[in-house]
């Protein structure tokens, strides 16, 4: 394993060498309107079922660690969030977007972990997630695109 | 207005309901699992309490035991003693755990080589030890030197950490009794410890549940024995002030 500060040189090194690589798992800061990110990072377009998929998974979103989705075949859906079914009719995509990045925004003591964040504000990060935010622009946007469709 | 009056009513309320009664995590199991936790025989975690016995009564480098001086079942080890673990050390000028102390014995008493923080045998003995006080409240004087170290403890429960950045206190303050997937989320109390733990099918030290905690939220751990997870630990035992120890407790 490489440790914290080889780490943050060979990130800082990395976009020199492989730059679509860390375009992918990178940052893209994003500018908050009120409560919503009205544009969509990085200007990119959402794909509903990618998102789905995003949201369901232990290892990318894990949305249903904390929320009910109408995703039946997950088993086990969590109870600390509010349920997200018909979220689309309560909410706008710029608003969602603002919630999934970095919900602390608006709520500061929230347990919802921010999927969007810049990861220099972050502490103590695990060596492996070490300058990368949960979700990458691409599958923040794929989320969003997902959650628009629960009408 | 009616919301804001009682917002103002919750906020007066929750700290006098919630700092008097503290809930142990043997509130959210099942009634099957209190069950086994209850009965001697049907508790996995009492065969480690029976290795720690062993422990106990082994011979170090000079020949003496721990049972030469506290009794070969321990049974003249102090239960509001060990209730009051960590206790403050005036030579280290901090906060001394439970398991430091039992090492301290170890190594100084029976002349053996001290044990790796947290390991298999150390845990042990500890399970044994924290066993005798079964049913003791937790007291951890907080009052005179040990404050600050309480209050360091305190500040680290509400830091941020991690890829997450999740902090003990939004989901152990916040969220006790919902769930997190299929979890049952606790207050996150400590007077079970060290405590079976029915997925991982072993003892759990309280630095090591504490560790998953953290790469949960995707965090760095701490070092072992790190000041941290003392202070920690200080603050996590005296906010469970009055829980019975429960060691070997059984959690999921
Ligand atoms: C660890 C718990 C947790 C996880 C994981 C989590 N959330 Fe949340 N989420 C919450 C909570 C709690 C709230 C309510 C706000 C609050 O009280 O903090 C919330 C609020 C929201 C809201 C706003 C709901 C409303 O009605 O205003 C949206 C949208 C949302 N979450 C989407 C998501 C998505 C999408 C994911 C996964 C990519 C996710 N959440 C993962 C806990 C979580
Ligand atoms: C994302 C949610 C989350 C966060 C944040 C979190 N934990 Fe936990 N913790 C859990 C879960 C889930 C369990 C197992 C179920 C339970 O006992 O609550 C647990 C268990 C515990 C237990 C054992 C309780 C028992 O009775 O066995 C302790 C002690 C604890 N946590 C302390 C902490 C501390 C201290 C922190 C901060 C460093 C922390 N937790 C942060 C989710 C969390």
């Amino acid at each position: 394993m490489v440790c914290r500060y080889c780490q943050r040189i060979i990130i800082s090194l990395l976009p020199l060498v492989v730059s679509p690589l860390a375009a992918a798992e990178g940052f893209v800061p994003w500018q908050a309107v009120g409560d919503s990110i009205p544009q969509p990072l990085g200007g990119l377009t959402g794909d509903a079922s990618r998102g789905r998929e995003i949201a369901r998974r232990k290892d990318l979103g894990n949305c249903l660690a904390c929320h009910r989705l109408p995703i039946p075949e997950a088993g086990f859906q969590g109870t600390v969030g509010p349920p997200l079914d018909g979220i689309a009719s309560r909410l706008n995509a710029g608003q969602i977007r603002l919630r999934v990045a970095d919900e602390s925004r608006r709520i500061p003591t929230t347990v919802m972990p921010p999927f969007h964040k810049d990861p220099t504000t972050l502490n103590q990060v695990a060596d492996d997630y070490y300058g990368k935010p949960v979700l990458n622009a691409q599958q923040l946007e794929d989320v969003v695109a997902y959650l628009m469709t629960l009408q | 207005m009616a919301k804001l009056l009682k917002m103002g009513m919750m906020l007066l309320l929750s700290p006098l309901i919630w700092a008097d009664q503290p809930k142990s995590g043997y509130d959210y199991l099942q009634a099957e699992t209190q069950a086994m936790q209850d009965d001697e025989f049907a508790n996995p975690g009492m065969a480690t309490v029976d290795m720690g016995h062993a422990l106990f009564n082994t011979p170090g480098n000079n020949g003496r035991r721990c049972s030469d001086c506290h009794g070969e079942d321990g049974e003249k080890l102090d239960p509001k003693k060990i209730a009051r673990y960590p206790i403050y050390n005036p030579e280290l000028g901090r906060p001394f755990t439970l398991q430091q102390q039992v090492n301290f014995c170890w190594e100084e008493h029976l002349d053996n080589i001290p044990f790796v923080p947290g390991c298999t045998e150390l845990v042990a003995l500890e399970t044994f030890v924290r066993n005798r006080a079964r049913g003791e409240p937790v007291n951890v004087d907080i009052s005179g030197p040990m404050r600050p170290f309480y209050e360091a403890g305190k500040a680290l429960y509400h830091t941020r950490f991690g890829q997450m950045n999740m902090a003990c206190y939004v989901c152990h303050d916040q969220y006790a009794g919902q769930y997190l997937r299929g979890q049952i989320l606790t207050e996150g109390q400590t007077n079970g410890f060290p405590e079976y733990r029915l997925g991982s099918g072993r003892i759990t030290s309280l630095q090591r549940r504490l560790e998953e905690c953290l790469r949960s939220f995707r965090a760095e751990p701490f070092e072992r024995d790190a000041d941290e997870y003392i202070d920690l630990e200080v603050y996590l035992n005296a906010r469970g002030n009055g829980l019975p120890i429960e060691t070997p407790a059984v959690r999921y």
